[in-house]
């Protein structure tokens, strides 16, 4: 249906609930590079306004993006819980603003919503929010993962230990492994992105994780971020596989660019699941998500990337997954131009996320081609730490050295721990103050040479 | 500055990685001079996403090798519209398409294409190297090439475009990768089997971080080499053509009888 306000002597109109999502969208370059963003600064607030008073049910009466053609729509309209939407299926995206912000949104209220609401109403709400809304709201989502430790607990943040090397040389590998978990990161998981991805290589990097996890007794998972059909293939030669990691994007045809499909991430999450690797739970899947990466497909619908991406967190959301992360600046400036795109994408996707329930965490980033730099990525951290993000990125000095973009550095969850008084997934705080890497407040202790972790290196 | 600094003790391992790890910390932050450090590597890498591509000198150095080359331009007009519109960069200008339509190539095996990407650096340095290494393979399996297309402010899916006007059966594309910090000058490999306007990545199998510090040439001639002997072979590329290659090197080396078709270009300094 179209949508009309007049205002000032003008009449604007939106032919339908996509282009008023899409305009009401804060700026952003992949938008304008899509051709769906608003034209100017008034039609950006005036879809705003116009947005405020669609009705929540609308979004289930008017797919952005067809049922029949789509098993993203179908998945989430299928799945779409009438009883947990009840509370709130009176509300338009104004008032469910209102009442989200209210003392009446309670964690528990909050987490019995999830499954009655759709990715389309999270980011419809999310156009209408100011960064500290998106804060404030995403604070009091809590959602709890397990695998071998417990991810998410209040008052904790975990850190994905990222050891990358541009030749997946073990020794290199190792060592960034070691200087990780002596900066007290890898509670979340230690994720490698391997730079080729031959099975080979893949199965070797798996062997090794497993063997520094036993050997030392680290209560953390590995992952070898390889696509999902290798994982299932691995799994199927017996080799040691923690966490099955994917790629997802808000449509099916985006995912088929991945060369995925929800069948393809059941089978993988069942396969992993045979393994029974997990220690105090089986959330076996990890996912990572970006704004962008429908358009980048072409398979975006003429839907605006936020809204794509919040679809994606329902792609994520039947698996259970132990982590979700957005790789935010990673995708580079076509996508969100510049630092503050780029923070405000982070702070609406980790919203959309913990809203819909999942595990959410984001890897800050951004690329040399993009107007940003760290300053900008001290913003993003400092902003989401607040909002309660489940994780962030540990890697060496910030820089990736083989996917060529940087993140935060071990050092950046130090600063940002000792700041707000952020704990670690408990059963690996307790492991770094027995290996004596941290002391009973969490800070890292002076380390005298002979560690006894060093072995994990090898000999130098 | 090393007062209020804590060093790590394991600053040694530093040798094994070109990671940024053991940098100790003031508190626990970055001390001055790693901090510094790092905003001169961004500053580098910064400049060198526009530095300009130097075509004529690139063309020189690959007909050298033997190679034909034909000059291509994508839609871009420039750098600052080449960052925002992908889109462009992905499509042939109109000239370029034309020439090519007017050239009669192919059908050929393999359509090469040498493209800029976010890295002219990465083109200037690594492409004429790389094409050293392959040539000789090429020989060996007999297969029939097109002219290598020198193509500026040119995305991967460009090829897919030069590869169906050259009828090639499948497209490799050359591409300065996005610089990092530590590597501003990092070739990628992109290979397409049966290119046409519309392919996306799933279908393509990807090299990356070809350069001094990372993946040699000779290794990543190799690794192209079979991938694209199996993509012709079984029909395809793409997450159903997995990378296997390594099952065939020995001490991770490419095999010594790629030295029975020309040893001299294959580069001593590469296998070593």
């Amino acid at each position: 249906m179209t949508y009309r306000h007049d205002t000032g002597g003008h009449r604007w109109t939106f032919a339908d609930l996509k282009e008023l999502m899409a305009k009401a969208t804060p700026l952003r370059s992949g938008d304008q590079l899509a051709g769906i963003a608003a034209g100017s600064a008034e039609e950006n607030i005036v879809a705003k306004i116009c947005l405020a008073d669609v009705p929540l049910k609308r979004f289930l009466n008017e797919p952005l993006i067809p049922y029949e053609t789509d098993e993203v729509t179908r998945l989430i309209i299928d799945t779409h819980d009438a009883a947990a939407f009840a509370p709130i299926s009176h509300m338009t995206v104004g008032e469910f603003r209102n009442f989200l912000l209210s003392d009446a949104a309670t964690p528990t209220v909050l987490a019995g919503l999830t499954r009655g609401m759709t990715p389309e109403m999270a980011a419809a709400v999310s156009k209408l929010m100011r960064n500290q809304d998106l804060i404030s709201v995403a604070k009091k989502c809590r959602v709890v993962t397990k695998f071998r430790d417990t991810i998410g607990l209040p008052g904790t943040m975990a850190v994905r230990l990222q050891p990358n090397h541009p030749t997946d040389d073990w020794g290199g590998i190792a060592a960034s492994i070691l200087d990780g978990l002596l900066y007290g990161c890898g509670d979340a998981v230690i994720g490698i992105n391997p730079a080729s991805d031959s099975l080979s290589a893949v199965t070797e990097l798996l062997y090794r994780l497993d063997d520094i996890i036993g050997r030392f007794a680290i209560p953390t998972q590995g992952c070898v971020l390889t696509h999902a059909t290798t994982s299932i293939d691995l799994i199927g030669k017996g080799v040691p596989v923690d966490l099955v990691f994917q790629s997802v994007a808000g449509t099916e045809a985006a995912n088929r660019s991945f060369g995925v499909d929800l069948a393809l991430l059941r089978e993988a999450r069942d396969a992993a699941r045979s393994l029974h690797r997990g220690t105090v739970g089986d959330n076996v899947m990890y996912f990572e998500t970006g704004q962008g990466s429908a358009l980048s497909a072409a398979a975006h619908h003429g839907v605006d990337q936020q809204t794509c991406e919040a679809r994606a967190y329902a792609v994520c959301r039947p698996f259970e997954p132990l982590l979700v992360n957005t790789v935010v600046g990673f995708i580079g400036p076509e996508y969100l131009y510049d630092g503050k795109q780029i923070v405000r994408a982070g702070l609406e996707d980790h919203f959309c996320g913990k809203l819909l329930g999942l595990p959410m965490g984001c890897d800050i980033c951004y690329t040399n081609h993009a107007e940003a730099d760290q300053d900008d990525m001290d913003t993003l951290l400092t902003l989401l730490a607040t909002a309660g993000v489940t994780y962030v990125m540990g890697v060496p000095g910030a820089d990736d050295v083989m996917l060529n973009y940087q993140s935060t550095a071990f050092h950046d969850s130090l600063y940002i721990r000792d700041l707000l008084s952020l704990g670690r997934a408990p059963e690996f705080e307790a492991w770094l103050r027995d290996m004596r890497i941290a002391g009973k407040d969490g800070r890292i202790l002076n380390h005298g040479a002979g560690h006894r972790l060093l072995p994990l290196a090898g000999t130098p | 500055m090393t007062a209020h600094v804590t060093a790590d003790f394991w600053a040694a391992l530093g040798m094994r990685t070109p990671a940024r790890i053991a940098l100790g910390r003031s508190g626990s932050s970055l001390p001055t001079d790693r901090v510094l450090e790092f905003s001169l590597a961004h500053a580098r890498a910064r400049d060198a996403v526009h530095a300009p591509f130097d075509a004529d000198g690139v063309t020189a150095a690959i007909r050298s090798l033997g190679f034909d080359t034909i000059g291509v331009t994508s839609a871009v007009p420039d750098r600052a519209t080449y960052l925002r519109r992908p889109d462009l960069g992905r499509v042939l200008s109109d000239d370029s398409r034309a020439a090519l339509r007017a050239g009669g190539i192919g059908p050929v095996d393999l359509a090469i294409v040498v493209a800029d990407g976010l890295s002219s650096a990465a083109i200037h340095a690594q492409a004429p190297l790389f094409l050293a290494a392959l040539r000789p393979w090429i020989a060996a399996e007999r297969w029939t090439v097109g002219p290598v297309a020198i193509a500026q402010q040119a995305r991967v899916a460009f090829g897919d475009a030069v590869g169906e006007l050259m009828r090639a059966r499948a497209v490799l594309v050359l591409i300065g990768e996005r610089p990092g910090l530590s590597s501003p000058d990092s070739l990628g490999l992109y290979l397409t089997y049966a290119p046409r306007v519309g392919r996306n990545d799933s279908e393509r199998n990807c090299v990356s971080n070809i350069r001094a510090e990372g993946l040699s040439h000779a290794l990543a001639a190799f690794k192209l080499v079979w991938l694209l002997r199996e993509a012709l072979r079984r029909g395809l590329t793409g997450v159903r053509l997995k990378d296997d290659s390594d099952m065939l090197l020995v001490t991770g080396k490419p095999p010594s009888a790629l030295h029975q078709f020309d040893a001299d270009s294959v580069g001593g300094g590469d296998v070593a």
